[in-house]
């Protein structure tokens, strides 16, 4: 079966679950315009007392916002749901069910859960971004448009891959919920770019935890930043962890006993 | 009486022995939390840098003392979730608690109670970590030692109560994510865990008086690492029993409510 029918299907299949409770829609439009005033007054309190953070105006720190908001979005509705599915079956050992499918294991394990109204903050990010760019004054050329885009696809495409290396240890220590709140925790550092962190951090929100990917670079990308060299860099990084998520999610397969053992 | 102080002393000492043996789960849940508190010093430091030393009456080193004891403060204020609650009742856990000759509430405050102390044993190495990388500035007087060892518990009961309280609305209704996640915005911004209250608004401080959540945040940081007087320091304590009171008191008059509503939803 056509891997993107696959996914689509999954897709649909998880859209028609979540209609079923519309009102959550509501309390997930609540929960983001939570999450957007206690950013703004973290925002307004900073510029209280500076007109810019290193480096950063108010209008293109509002953008890092709505980036981090957009991509968290992203995250809870497809990346978390499907990796926290994976540990609980590898732990349950139900995991055989998806193997015996014939389709390509990691594809499925990647699409099985979607939840819908988590887009919610995507949504509410692209309003922040719109409200940050007319601030800026910007004008959206087609190369920018284009740098913006393709840092954020690339960023997503590194957080998933993140996040199955870590799941992906879970076929060895049991225990790996913990791992996945310091994994919350680090994302977290997104709202802010990664250049105000001293070095040590830093280096580990780029390569590590690549936060500074999927959220400072298609930031950067907005605000006139992005140089063509760090796109080709986030590019490289990008095909890195595929190759690197994928090997470390086979050896672990390897390493998987299956139910009731 | 006896049998409170009995029931007490064995839960925590069951809570301790459990969580010492966690303690590889305990850190990494720790050091996840820490992020926290590194982003805001990050962000009010590079401030303070940049106004050339100090913002607002906080001098970098100052910021740095203020976030590292905001981790264990913050390791203090954790309690049993008002998630656990909507857990609890949902799937019917808490009939089985009702059969107990002793209100449920007490299983948690002595249960988080217990494992407080294995969580201060595991943050001081923390602590000595992070005073290493963010050199923090401390001028300690020996009455906020006492103070702030007192308030820390004091903070541990207002929010237990609170925590309760909220998870009680439960009773009622089941969808409470929106409320549970309202009320942590409206901590986060009025309790000194975003930023020292000094630093917002004034009319926030002033707000911020008449609730009860600037007593489980601020109030015991800024014990040990502000300059309170004598006075100002037993006041604040004297407003966390205030608060303790108030919990204890509204905990009591919603229970009997609550507790005629409950039919346990699942189980």
């Amino acid at each position: 079966m056509n891997p993107i029918k696959l996914a689509l299907t999954y897709l649909r299949i998880g859209v028609l679950n979540e209609m079923q409770y519309r009102i959550n829609f509501f309390i997930q439009l609540l929960q983001s315009f939570i999450s957007v005033a206690t950013g703004l007054i973290g925002l307004s309190l900073v510029f209280g007392q500076v007109k810019t953070l290193a480096g950063w105006s108010r209008p293109e720190l509002l953008a890092v916002m709505g980036v981090h908001l957009l991509m968290g979005g992203v995250i809870r509705s497809i990346i978390q749901p499907n990796m926290e599915r994976l540990m609980d079956d590898v732990r349950n050992g139900t995991l055989d069910f998806a193997l015996t499918k014939p389709a390509d294991a990691q594809i499925l394990v990647s699409v099985r859960e979607f939840r819908f109204w988590q887009l919610v903050d995507v949504i509410v990010g692209i309003v922040v971004i719109s409200i940050a760019f007319i601030q800026l004054n910007g004008t959206l050329g087609i190369l920018q448009i284009f740098g913006f885009l393709s840092a954020l696809i690339m960023g997503g495409i590194m957080l998933y891959s993140v996040w199955l290396m870590v799941t992906s240890i879970s076929f060895w220590v049991i225990r790996v919920q913990e791992i996945s709140n310091l994994f919350e925790g680090l994302y977290a550092a997104g709202r802010w770019p990664v250049g105000i962190y001293p070095s040590w951090l830093r280096t580990g929100l780029t390569f590590l935890v690549p936060v500074a990917f999927a959220v400072t670079i298609p930031a950067e990308a907005l605000t006139n930043r992005l140089t063509g060299t760090s796109l080709l860099i986030a590019l490289g990084m990008t095909l890195l962890f595929v190759v690197l998520s994928r090997g470390l999610w086979r050896l672990g397969l390897s390493n998987y006993s299956g139910a009731s053992s | 009486m006896r049998r409170y102080i009995d029931f007490y002393l064995a839960t925590m000492r069951i809570s301790i022995l459990e969580q010492i043996q966690y303690s590889v789960a305990n850190y990494f849940y720790m050091i996840g939390m820490i992020t926290e508190p590194v982003i805001y010093l990050v962000v009010w430091t590079t401030i303070a840098r940049q106004q050339g030393g100090t913002t607002g009456g906080y001098t970098v080193g100052a910021f740095a003392a203020y976030y590292i004891i905001w981790t264990l403060v913050r390791n203090m204020n954790i309690v049993f979730t008002p998630f656990g609650w909507e857990w609890r009742i949902r799937e019917g856990q808490l009939s089985m608690m009702l059969m107990r000759p002793i209100h449920p509430i007490h299983s948690d405050v002595a249960f988080f109670a217990g494992w407080k102390f294995v969580v201060i044993l595991l943050w001081l190495p923390l602590a000595a970590i992070l005073s290493w990388i963010f050199k923090p500035t401390f001028d300690i007087r020996w009455m906020e030692v006492i103070v702030f060892s007192l308030a820390i518990w004091g903070a541990y009961l207002i929010r237990t109560m609170l925590l309760s309280l909220l998870g009680m609305i439960t009773f009622w209704t089941t969808r409470v994510s929106a409320i549970f996640e309202l009320y942590f915005g409206l901590e986060l911004i009025l309790s000194g865990r975003l930023v020292p209250m000094t630093l917002m608004p004034v009319w926030i401080q002033n707000l911020s008086n008449y609730l009860p959540f600037k007593w489980t945040f601020f109030f015991p940081i800024e014990a040990l690492v502000g300059n309170l007087t004598d006075v100002q320091l037993w006041s604040g304590f004297g407003m966390q029993l205030l608060w303790i009171a108030t919990g204890i008191f509204l905990l009591n008059i919603i229970w009997n409510f609550a507790i005629k509503q409950y039919s346990a939803v699942g189980g």
